[in-house]
């Protein structure tokens, strides 16, 4: 329950600031989930990639839809993707997922170990 | 790569939504009251403005919205500084051709036009306000909206500036008259005699039909001819230099185009009808963009060049004009002696003058500057000499260019007035500012006037001046002067007898004109076009659209016949027969699921390397080869000595050569047959190609007949760029398509919406709206700016 909560917030938050921010702030918002949630830094990685992976799917997804496929067959032709603008919006997704994963974790370490200093006597 | 797939703030911002463009209202303070622009369902904006400095503005704005990428790619590339944006390219390709924009004079040309343009309040004013309109989108361009083609290539756009939109009127220019052939017929006229050199590169075709009917006087006898130099039988027509010079980035040859103008008599509805297609690169985003410019004082409707205000090609609420490349002579090499490496120095006159050293800078993506330094001589810039030899290196030879793009002009200003025109008078009054390059400006009014003039200011030439090289150092082989415009060759308002006027940049006039006329003219759409004109009676629109989409190859008709007479059917296998068979039942229409085009175009390619390569083998290279029609002509004469192969002991004659070119075709024919290519449309295989020559953002194999010498002039990469055909009546009716879309987004639906109707030879109704019309279903969505 805890997970989907998080996942939620993540992506709710990370979309409002791509509103305003410039688009490493996706990453920002993943980072301080992080730091401020307790989680095993595994399910840090877990969630951070799996909310930015919907995110970015989701909106590409949508895009594409609007967009009746124009660009993403162009884009999926001119990388090596075989014109599939599916497979497009996977690896949309999967390079969102791999950096909310990363930025994820590095919040829970940093959160483990500011915890840790805090610990010592 | 996080920047680029973000759907927030990457390339996906790019797709836009195919349904839903909402109205915009936007604020801009440099507007000094309300323009109105209804969007129609092509995306064609009208604009209503209440003058002209709100209306430039605008007209800049939606440039850049629209087309913002192109503008600046194709303003970089006129500038040579591509390398900024591309790098140095395989082999320097990039920087060479950077460095050939700058030596030819293309930023000293328009820096000069620059000035022209500005020193006069009107066309100042068009700048003013064209340029604070692109800068104004510019400026408030959100990071996430950047164009595809920035976010590829990694970089931003600049501020526009006054010299860019000139340097895109001096590119056309380029495209337009950049093409002479001096090197080549230099190094020809080596290994010829006068005579033969005669024969293989006469001054005109037998055939031509010219744009002034032979036997319409249209100009005065000049006092003074230009004087051919004393010393040039020596000098110039004997061989007394070489250019082992590829130029770079040569314009097409059949860059040109067609237009003509039926007079009301011959007209169903006793209105004149002008049309006009003119023929350039193919090329995504289009290089023209449709609008419709109005304001109280004036309402018009046709093409415009993303880069510069004004309407290019359309036509008013009285007149309408279209323009065909001139195609004369206006670019001259002079061969400069320099005193040493240093280029300081330059023998003119027996002494030995100062040149004008610049020194150019080139910023190269990720490298260091590259540093050119280029020697002004009283010729012009020494394009060629030891630090720059095209693509090859020469052994020696400096060349300074002279080419009338480098003088000051305001075409701008032609522009402005030819979109405010009322009468023949408004046009004539239009076009006596163009210089260059020249062209032949057709017009049609209401009130049923029709004409034709070849406009430019062109040097008064004599006989063969400017074919090939010139010696440089001294006055003697100068241009003499400029021809008066009232002696440009012309058809008036006053009625042509034969109730028609058109242009397919063939010569203007035959060999009685005073002056030399130069170039080497297409010969063959203008003989179409007079043969199609001069039969009909009755034109309506419908019969223009069909005769602008026509396929019929006139040259194939003139040559094919003499190639089958020649052929020596006797020594033919079974298999070659198959060939010569097909090609026999052709009747001459290049259409797209037809075999003959391909056949015959593979089998003239090989006889014209058969009669011609050995002869030039000896050549320095590049050579020109002499005119289809030329060889056509030789080969109806039976001791044709050029039919000899030279590198054989036997003396080939014209059967021989005939017959043996079509034998050593017929493998390429089979090989294509086999491929199942050999249907025209698939042989050509013509496409649109984007600036950047990447194929997912082109569209090609598209199915369309026609080629060079053909009406439809479309080859590969090269065609109408844009098909007009306006009539005059009381409420002009005007139809046209280009081969793209109003869109320079390849995420937009309106990128290439025109393409597959213009291959399937359709046009749009061009509609001109008033206000009246806002509530019109075709408008989709509106912009309004205060």
């Amino acid at each position: 329950m805890k997970i989907a909560v998080t996942i939620l917030l993540t992506i709710i938050l990370s979309f409002a600031a791509g509103l305003y921010l410039p688009w490493q702030s996706m990453a920002l918002v993943s980072f301080l989930m992080a730091v401020f949630m307790h989680q095993k830094p595994g399910m840090a990685y877990l969630t951070g990639f799996v909310s930015m992976f919907l995110l970015w799917t989701l909106l590409a997804w949508w895009i594409d839809a609007q967009n009746d496929h124009i660009l993403s067959a162009r884009m999926a032709t001119l990388f090596p993707l075989g014109g599939s603008s599916l497979l497009l919006i996977l690896v949309t997704g999967l390079v969102a997922g791999i950096i909310g994963g990363l930025a994820a974790l590095t919040g829970s370490y940093l959160r483990k170990y500011y915890q840790l200093y805090k610990a010592k006597p | 790569m996080g920047r680029f797939l973000s759907p927030q703030h990457g390339f996906w911002q790019n797709a836009e939504p195919v349904d839903g463009h909402t109205d915009l209202d936007l604020n801009f303070p440099q507007l000094k009251d309300k323009v109105q622009v209804y969007f129609d369902d092509r995306m064609v904006p009208h604009v209503f403005a209440q003058n002209d400095d709100d209306l430039y503005f605008v007209q800049g704005y939606l440039h850049a919205k629209f087309r913002l990428w192109q503008m600046e790619f194709q303003t970089y590339a006129a500038a040579g500084r591509l390398s900024e944006i591309l790098g140095a390219g395989p082999n320097g390709a990039y920087l060479n051709y950077d460095r050939n924009m700058r030596r030819v004079g293309m930023v000293y040309g328009a820096r000069r036009t620059l000035d022209s343009m500005e020193r006069d309040p009107i066309t100042h004013n068009m700048l003013n306000a064209y340029t604070a309109g692109v800068n104004a989108y510019i400026d408030h361009l959100p990071a996430n909206e950047l164009p595809l083609e920035y976010r590829l290539l990694n970089y931003v756009p600049e501020h526009w500036n006054h010299l860019k939109t000139a340097l895109f009127l001096k590119y056309m220019s380029y495209d337009l008259t950049g093409a002479e052939n001096d090197i080549e017929y230099t190094n020809v006229r080596n290994v010829l005699s006068k005579q033969d050199f005669e024969e293989l590169y006469p001054i005109m075709q037998d055939s031509l039909d010219p744009i002034v009917p032979k036997g319409v006087a249209f100009y005065k006898q000049p006092a003074v001819r230009p004087k051919m130099p004393v010393n040039s039988d020596s000098l110039y027509f004997l061989w007394n230099t070489f250019a082992n010079i590829y130029p770079i980035n040569k314009p097409d040859k059949d860059n040109g185009s067609n237009n003509w103008a039926v007079d009301s008599s011959k007209t169903k509805s006793g209105r004149p009808i002008l049309c006009n297609d003119p023929h350039l690169g193919l090329n995504l985003p289009s290089l023209w963009f449709e609008m419709q410019l109005h304001t109280p004082q004036y309402n018009v409707y046709g093409v415009t060049f993303p880069g510069s205000p004004a309407v290019v090609i359309g036509f008013t609420d009285s007149c309408a004009w279209g323009v065909t490349n001139a195609g004369r002579d206006v670019k001259d090499y002079f061969n400069i002696q320099f005193r040493d490496d240093s280029k300081q120095q330059y023998r003119f006159n027996g002494e030995w003058k100062k040149s004008d050293l610049r020194i150019d800078t080139f910023k190269i993506k990720g490298k260091h500057p590259f540093y050119d330094t280029i020697a002004y001589t009283i010729f012009g810039p020494v394009q060629y000499d030891g630090s720059f030899t095209g693509n090859n290196r020469t052994e020696y030879g400096n060349f300074a260019v002279r080419w009338k793009a480098h003088d000051p002009s305001n075409e701008l200003k032609t522009f402005y007035l030819l979109n405010r025109m009322t009468n023949y008078s408004d046009y004539r009054q239009a076009i006596r500012n163009f210089s260059c390059p020249g062209q032949n400006f057709v017009f049609a009014s209401k009130k049923g006037d029709i004409a034709i003039w070849q406009q430019g200011k062109f040097p008064a030439k004599w006989r063969r001046q400017g074919d090939f090289i010139m010696p440089g150092t001294d006055t003697a082989y100068l241009w003499q002067g400029s021809i008066t415009p009232e002696n440009n060759p012309h058809v008036d308002s006053v009625k042509p007898d034969r109730g028609f006027v058109s242009s397919a940049n063939q010569m203007p006039a035959d060999t009685t004109y005073p002056w030399y006329l130069g170039g080497s003219y297409p010969l063959y759409r203008g003989i179409i076009i007079n043969r199609y004109l001069r039969q009909m009676n009755n034109v309506t629109i419908d019969d223009m659209k069909k005769m602008q989409t026509d396929n019929y190859n006139v040259f194939a008709e003139t040559a094919l016949p003499v190639l089958l007479q020649n052929i020596d059917v006797s020594t033919l296998s079974t298999d070659e027969k198959k060939y010569l068979d097909l090609l026999r039942s052709w009747k001459f229409n290049s259409d797209p699921t037809e075999k003959g085009p391909a056949i015959f175009q593979i089998w003239f390619d090989m006889l014209q390397n058969e009669v011609w390569n050995d002869d030039f083998d000896v050549a320095h290279k590049p050579v020109a080869i002499p005119e289809e029609a030329t060889l056509v002509k030789c080969l109806r004469n039976p001791n044709f000595k050029f039919a000899d192969n030279i590198t054989t002991t036997q003396v080939e004659s014209v059967q021989d050569v005939v017959t043996a070119s079509f034998k050593k075709a017929v493998p390429q024919m089979a090989l294509v047959d086999g491929e199942g290519t050999l249907e025209w449309g698939k042989y050509k295989d013509t496409g649109i190609r984007h600036l950047l020559r990447l194929g997912p953002l082109s569209r090609l194999h598209l199915s369309i007949g026609g080629g060079a010498n053909i009406i439809n002039a479309t080859k590969q990469f090269h065609g109408p760029s844009w098909r007009m055909i306006v009539e005059l009546k009381d409420k002009t009716e005007a139809w046209g398509v280009y081969p793209g879309g109003q869109s320079g987004n390849p995420g937009s639906k309106y990128y290439d919406s025109f393409i597959n109707q213009w291959a399937g030879g359709e046009y749009n109704r061009l509609w001109v709206m008033t206000e009246a019309d806002k509530n019109d279903k075709r408008i989709k969505f509106k912009m309004t700016f205060n």
